[in-house]
């Protein structure tokens, strides 16, 4: 008899004379168990689960540093190097931020991940009269080259590898990081980190876009290209599923419509005939959510590795296997925070972070347990990378690589998810690929009826959140510290602007960006040298960015909810 | 799964309000607002939502074109201070007399505060839904004079 057939035998026994009679004396609390994506999921899983679905090791496994990559893009994952404790920090000033980064550095932070302003990430210089309310709120404030290079001041740039959350004035930001490394005298070519570059996720979700959706792709396309050939070790771009899931999206959702991103990226490098597969799909790199639900959250990770590795491979004839390699930075589910009973996001964020770890995360930002409050402070920052020095050092999850693999649960999942991926991409394929899709609200409209459905379902406490429908405090005490931007960093960047253009070559400023102007008109001309010429003489970011809106335009998005 | 099983919709007999729900300054978030939206017009209310980037002028400007009822405002950047202050001045100076009510993540002393300068109410994270309409209509229906 074979091994599954005694399985079969053993597991009807079991039922019968185990389960049934425990069922009668002792009714299971629900009538049905659903992951978020909707699955039932069954009581137990045994080997005939994955015999069901024609389950093969090899085809769905393999090995780790190996196709499909299930397993992990590399052969000894966190033996051979431990995923980068790295969190998203910036605010007010370039000084306060040195003084953030400074900090993180000292506690044990290894990579540094910059969290831009919103005029910063609208292309607007911080005395636009749009800015005004905003100048140092969510990010640091960025117009010029100068600002830079105080953020780094005394963080050695041949060292560190920085993560950028900048999308519609990505080329202006990263031609700042470079001037100053070469400033410095460090090349670009040894500048290690990553540029978010991910326009398309914002016309979805983030909403910090500023060009139509074709000009964009094509500055998009152009720091890709350049990187390429010119930053051996920077990653591009960092295609986001994150803000898909912070806005609504369910965990196949999430992974779907990234990957249908990706690959509206890679049609459009592709198609400008400069750059082979091979030599530019290695530096895309992804981002991805982590939440609660412990279990799905491992496998979105697992089946987003398997499925892009089959696209590159079958779709883009892909040979290099660093080109197949899906690697993600995670950061934790924000919109699972709550203002109720803070502390609790602490339980909630080590859980979450352990699902990063346990899906082969490379990277990994922990939230803050104050955040559904304020900006983080640094004691509650000092935390987040706490819960990760934990995990990393005294929880033994990175002595062997993938500990789950193999659990017939987590396999059956991973597959689940899968499936749904696929269908999600196939949709996206018919409509005409990604920016046709968003045009036609298609991710929209299913991101923000996920969404409200999920809020209903709190609100009848058919989703359990702690402290907010569920063992409620009545009279809570609010007392958590909140950090606040002082409003005078408005004023000491706005005066420092007023410098820097009393410094410069105004003539050599205006030479550069009509130089640009032409630049982007045609659209063979890769922007990102014009760009970082014009930002070594000191034009700013809203100097170069509206040169760009002039000769592109801006995007007004249907609004879909 | 029917929203109007959750939110109770007016009686025919009723006026429906009308309630502006905007994002006020640059912040892109919009998932709340977007919710708000949704379940505001389930319950009966006419929504006029004016989606992301918008001034304190041209809310002003869009809540006495539409001759809205109520002003939603939805702010996760921390310039809630600043621009409702000035959103509040812009209605005075324009003689535009309706409550406004913020959502948002808004620390409870600013929230104190945002009352005191006379914002109707402050939604913060984790408020449910029927809370939420609750509010608009008490607010709707404060101020319906004409």
């Amino acid at each position: 008899m074979s091994e599954l057939s005694r399985i079969r035998e053993k597991l009807l026994e079991w039922s019968k004379e185990v389960l049934e009679p425990t069922m009668k004396r002792f009714p299971e609390i629900k009538k049905e168990f659903l992951t978020e994506e909707g699955f039932r999921i069954r009581r137990i899983y045994t080997p005939l689960d994955l015999e069901e679905r024609g389950w093969d090791y090899i085809e769905k496994l393999g090995f780790p540093g190996s196709y499909p990559f299930t397993r992990g893009p590399y052969p000894t994952m966190y033996r051979g190097k431990p995923w980068t404790i790295r969190q998203y920090a910036g605010y007010g000033s370039a000084e306060d931020t040195n003084a953030r980064y400074r900090y993180l550095l000292g506690i044990g932070q290894a990579g540094l991940s910059m969290a831009f302003d919103l005029p910063t990430q609208l292309g607007l210089d911080p005395d636009h009269k749009l800015a005004w309310y905003e100048v140092g709120k969510v990010g640091v404030s960025m117009p010029s080259v100068d600002e830079m290079d105080l953020v780094f001041r005394g963080i050695p740039l041949d060292k560190v590898s920085t993560s950028m959350t900048i999308n519609a004035t990505a080329i202006e930001v990263l031609s700042m990081y470079v001037a100053v490394a070469e400033a410095r005298g460090i090349s670009k070519s040894v500048l290690r980190g990553t540029v978010q570059n991910d326009i398309l996720k914002e016309y979805i979700a983030r909403n910090n876009y500023i060009y139509p959706p074709a000009p964009s792709m094509r500055y998009a396309t152009d720091l890709i290209i350049y990187a390429a050939q010119n930053m051996p070790k920077w990653n591009s771009i960092s295609i986001s599923g994150y803000h898909f899931e912070e806005a609504g999206a369910t965990p196949a959702m999430e992974v779907g419509f990234t990957l249908a991103d990706a690959i509206e990226y890679v049609n459009h490098v592709l198609d400008r005939r400069v750059l082979g597969i091979d030599s530019f799909a290695k530096r895309l790199s992804f981002f991805f959510a982590a939440r609660t639900n412990f279990f799905e959250q491992i496998a979105k990770f697992r089946a987003a590795r398997r499925v892009w590795a089959k696209i590159m491979k079958d779709r883009y004839g892909a040979k290099d296997p660093r080109s197949m390699m899906l690697r993600f930075h995670t950061q934790t589910a924000g919109v699972l925070l709550t203002a109720q009973q803070p502390m609790i996001n602490l339980i909630r964020t080590t859980i979450q972070a352990l699902a990063a770890v346990l899906g082969g995360t490379q990277s990994l930002h922990v939230n803050s347990y104050d955040e559904a409050l304020s900006l983080p402070t640094e004691e509650s920052v000092k935390l987040s990378v706490r819960v990760q020095q934990v995990l990393l050092y005294e929880a033994g999850i990175i002595d062997t690589v993938d500990p789950v693999g193999g659990s017939y649960y987590i396999e059956w999942l991973t597959d689940m998810i899968e499936d749904k991926v696929w269908k999600i991409i196939d949709a996206v394929d018919r409509m005409g690929g990604m920016i046709r899709a968003i045009e036609n609200g298609y991710p929209q409209r299913e991101i923000a009826k996920a969404a409200y459905e999920w809020q209903l379902r709190v609100d009848k406490g058919e989703i359990p959140i702690i402290g907010v429908n569920k063992f409620v405090e009545r009279k809570e005490e609010m007392k958590v510290k909140v950090l606040k931007v002082d409003p005078e960093v408005r004023d000491r960047v706005i005066s420092r602007l007023r410098k820097l253009k009393e410094s410069r070559n105004e003539e050599r400023v205006e030479s550069l960006l009509d130089e640009l102007r032409k630049a982007a008109e045609r659209e063979e001309i890769n922007i990102f040298p014009h760009i970082l010429e014009a930002v070594r003489h000191k034009a700013t970011l809203g100097e170069i960015s509206g040169v760009l809106r002039e000769v592109w335009g801006e995007w007004r998005a249907p609004e879909v909810y | 799964m029917s929203a109007s099983a959750t939110l109770s919709l007016p009686s025919p007999h009723q006026h429906r309000f009308r309630v502006i729900i905007s994002k006020l300054g640059l912040d892109g978030h919009d998932r709340g607002a977007k919710v708000v939206a949704r379940a505001l017009r389930d319950a009966g209310f006419e929504v006029i939502y004016l989606g992301v980037h918008q001034s304190p002028e041209d809310v002003v400007e869009a809540a006495i074109e539409e001759d809205a009822d109520v002003i939603g405002v939805s702010i996760l950047s921390g310039s809630h201070m600043e621009l409702i202050t000035d959103l509040l001045k812009i209605m005075r100076e324009k003689g535009l007399n309706v409550p406004v009510i913020a959502g948002g993540i808004i620390p409870p002393d600013d929230a104190k505060e945002l009352k005191k300068m006379g914002v109707f109410e402050v939604l913060g994270p984790g408020t449910p839904l029927s809370k939420i309409v609750e509010v608009y209509r008490a607010a709707a229906a404060q101020v319906r004079r004409k």
